[in-house]
């Protein structure tokens, strides 16, 4: 290990919520000048780890040092003020403010006592800049950006804390590729610096990308910590699932030609974002929509299932016309549409309701009983779903803000599933959860499949599209780039088409 | 110039408020069988700073995504207590004024230690203690009444160098004392966050607390400014429910048509005292047009629906459905 003393140190750490330890006996320790990966599967206990480093919860036993001093933080704020400062995988800006707002939340430039907003200026363009984002105004709302610039400000808030940890928490998720470059320079720069990072990611080869020191927890506990290269990517994946993975995608079927078509487009057109995109899915197939963030594929979702007006084109549902309405009459149609969104907590879920409030949201009309519903339908219904996708939970009538990330997003694919859907829109359903959960999301979208569900799957992670889908469209600047099938569906096409850098040879 | 463009898209709401009073306005004066003379400005103003302040008090917990019920009881509150401590020589009224201030400031203080350390909600936090300081309103001053320092009131109502209302200049050096100071200080910015996203300011190290607690002693404060106002325009006090009432409505609407977001994180004062010269002016409007006052809240109820449909306009360019509800 380094010769330095640790920037933090954690002895016996555990945390305990009810009766049930999210730490338990944890020591964990990490230096300056490392890029430390946090390795395991949601509920793991990395979280609790990194909230319990940045002062977001206190530990229920145990000692936390950093830099040598005995600590224990009772806000961010007194973690900061220690240089320990978090980039949190739930955006920590306000929405209402400028950036420049933002980037001096807490410390601002002061001039006679009040914030000199010139100076604030000054400083917003400085740290901008310092992370490649000149093209972010420091007046603009942020309410007014688009998720990756989000991530972006929230990065440069964090570097202007000048950190000595720097904690970041699955930061590079909604990334766009050049982005996600710029954050690892900025990461190595850091790290010569001597600043320790602490590296939460759930993608495997970000972490193979920057990690020195890698630990993996599971359970709670801290299963291993090594140094890069040590262990290989199975061994890893092994730590975290403790289980034998045979298969990382279920089996592809051969392709089914004669199956009829689910669900047609035609030159469908929406402002800037969506350029004449047509498409056919059959049914039984699953097609999957790549290339880089931002590209338009969260609109085509939404255009299909009638979220957006003013959408041009025309879409058929086998063989029908089918109007892009809204989410009602999407539906209604003669094969019902069903969306999983992408960010759950706004989207998916009500967060303060029950379970089976979640689950049953969509469906309500089946379990109608002249004015009221049926509760003893429902509850059985609720709970065959729930044993069919494995949900894990204590308590049907409990919060569903008090499940997982892994097992709230099970919840979002229960509801929708409750409506028997014909065709099923995904936008990027696996990002953030863990990898068991991720699998068990693999193996029912093809099991849907198998039983003639049309399948649109958008996801961020070419590994998954490579390895889930029957074909997938590439969409670059609102359009379909490229449509790969079999051989040519690969890493390398993939990236080359989301990249747009085969476009001279196609235009020759 | 890239500048220029964000400010303005930064204070719409407040730029509409300001061109709809100008507007109603300028049909007020030219309609006055008088014109704009300095009277009739002076009783224009004295009427409308009043609601000016109450909004501007309302404004800082809306802002924190909070309401303040309790604003027009505190306003009438500081309007029962100048009318007994504000008397006697000029010395002793200025002491009175003090003491009527530290008074609303504390009530505000009350509600934000309520709705902070007893982490209660602030409507009904405000809809209780807003009962009890129209209790204590009602103790000091059971019936109207009261002989307020004369010099004070007279001068608090008056013109300055004959021409310019007096009320008006108090407003605007409060704008320049208390609001502008506020809006840029670390606590006013932190107040901001918190309406905006609570959590999220919380993860950055924003003193949450301290931010409400402010906002709600403000609030108290200007109310009472307001109080001490009411009180130099009528020369006594009196515990009057339905006024404390009507202040206390009319402040979240001219918060509403002067842009602020009753979702927080979103606005200004500045916008709340043209929301409420808007609202008064309704009043004006019908007496110059000669129509019977008894349609004065049926008109000001038609001008709040309009302020809060053009703040919706946006809805109509809005292309993606899911931004309706955002």
């Amino acid at each position: 290990m380094s010769d330095a003393a640790p920037i933090l140190e954690m002895k016996h750490v555990s945390k305990r919520y009810g009766g049930i330890a999210a730490l338990n006996e944890v020591d964990f320790v990490a230096y300056p000048g490392e890029i430390h990966a946090v390795l395991g599967e949601n509920g793991a206990g990395k979280s609790t780890l990194i909230k319990i480093a940045a002062g977001v919860t206190d530990p229920s036993d145990g000692e936390v040092f950093v830099d040598g001093r005995r600590v224990n933080f009772r806000n961010p704020t007194e973690a900061m003020a220690a240089g320990v400062v978090c980039v949190f995988q739930e955006l920590s800006l306000l929405p209402d403010l400028t950036v420049a707002d933002n980037l001096s939340i807490v410390s601002p430039p002061l001039r006679g006592g009040l914030i000199d907003s010139a100076g604030q200026r000054q400083r917003a363009r400085e740290l901008l800049a310092s992370i490649g984002c000149e093209d972010v105004h420091p007046l603009e709302l942020v309410r007014d950006l688009p998720l990756s610039r989000r991530q972006m400000v929230e990065i440069a808030k964090a570097l202007g804390k000048k950190p000595k940890l720097l904690i970041l928490d699955e930061a590079t998720s909604a990334l766009t590729a050049a982005d996600v470059e710029r954050v690892y320079a900025i990461i190595r720069k850091l790290r010569s610096e001597g600043v320790g990072i602490l590296y939460v990611s759930h993608r495997m080869h970000e972490i193979e990308a920057l990690a020195d020191v890698a630990t993996v927890f599971r359970n709670g506990r801290r299963i291993e910590t090594f140094r890069k290269g040590e262990r290989s990517v199975s061994a890893i994946v092994q730590m975290m699932i403790g289980r034998e993975l045979t298969h990382h995608y279920p089996d592809k079927p051969a392709p089914k030609p004669a199956e009829p078509v689910a669900l047609s487009a035609k030159n469908l057109s929406w402002g800037a974002q969506l350029r004449d995109i047509s498409l056919d899915i059959r049914k039984g197939e699953i097609v999957g929509l790549g290339g880089l963030d931002g590209q338009g594929q969260r609109s085509l979702l939404l255009a299909l299932f009638g979220v957006l007006k003013g959408v041009s084109g025309t879409v058929e549902i086998v063989g029908k016309p089918h109007r892009l309405s809204g989410p009602r009459s999407a539906m209604r149609a003669s094969l019902p549409l069903a969306l999983i969104p992408e960010d759950r907590k706004t989207e998916g879920l009500m967060l303060p309701m029950n379970i089976r409030d979640n689950i049953s949201l969509a469906s309500l009309s089946r379990f109608q009983k002249g004015l009221r519903l049926d509760g003893g339908k429902e509850h059985s219904a609720v709970e065959r779903i729930i044993d069919s996708l494995k949900i894990k939970i204590s308590d049907l009538a409990a919060a569903v803000s008090t499940l997982s990330g892994g097992n709230q997003q099970k919840v979002v694919l229960a509801k929708w599933l409750m409506t028997d859907p014909g065709i099923i829109l995904l936008n990027d359903p696996t990002r953030g959860i863990d990898v068991g959960t991720k699998q068990e999301v693999y193996q029912l979208l093809r099991d849907l499949a198998d039983k003639g569900v049309a399948v649109l799957f958008y996801s961020t992670d070419y590994a998954e599209l490579i390895g889930c889908c029957d074909r997938v469209l590439v969409m670059y600047n609102g359009s379909i780039a490229r449509e790969l099938e079999g051989q040519h569906l690969n890493e390398r096409t993939i990236i080359e088409t989301a990249l747009n850098v085969d476009d001279k040879e196609q235009a020759a | 110039m890239n500048d220029l463009r964000h400010r303005i898209h930064h204070n719409g709401g407040l730029l509409a408020a300001i061109g709809l009073f100008i507007v109603m306005f300028i049909i007020y004066v030219s309609n006055h069988p008088v014109g704009l003379t300095a009277a009739v400005a002076t009783t224009a103003s004295n009427k409308a700073v009043l609601l000016a302040l109450v909004a501007m008090a309302q404004t800082l917990p809306v802002l924190t995504r909070g309401l303040d019920l309790s604003v027009g009881m505190v306003f009438i509150l500081a309007n029962c207590l100048a009318s007994v401590l504000v008397v006697g020589t000029i010395g002793e009224g200025f002491l009175g004024i003090a003491i009527v201030l530290g008074a609303g400031a504390l009530a505000g203080f009350i509600n934000g230690a309520i709705i902070v350390w007893g982490r209660l909600q602030p409507i009904i936090t405000t809809l209780a203690t807003g009962a009890v300081y129209y209790g204590i309103a009602l103790y000091v001053r059971p019936g109207p009444g009261g002989d307020v320092q004369s010099d004070i009131a007279d001068f608090a109502t008056g013109q300055l160098f004959g021409v310019i209302p007096t009320a008006l200049v108090v407003l605007l050096a409060i704008v320049l004392i208390v609001w502008l100071p506020y809006r840029n200080s670390v606590l006013g910015r932190a107040a901001y966050a918190v309406g905006s996203n609570e959590q999220a300011a919380y993860m950055s190290g924003v003193p949450v607390q301290r931010a409400k607690l402010l906002a709600y002693t403000l609030a108290g404060f200007l109310a009472a400014i307001g109080g001490l106002m009411l009180t130099f325009n009528t020369y006594s006090g009196e515990a009057s429910a339905p006024i404390a009432g009507t202040y206390t409505l009319n402040s979240i609407a001219a918060v509403v048509i002067g842009g602020t977001s009753l979702f927080g994180g979103w606005g200004s004062a500045i916008g709340s005292i043209f929301g409420a010269f808007v609202l008064r002016t309704i009043e004006d409007l019908l007496f110059v047009f000669d129509l019977d006052p008894l349609w004065q809240p049926l008109f000001q109820g038609v001008v709040l629906l309009a302020a809060v449909s053009l703040g919706a306009l946006r809805v109509l360019r809005i292309r993606n459905r899911l931004e309706l509800f955002a």
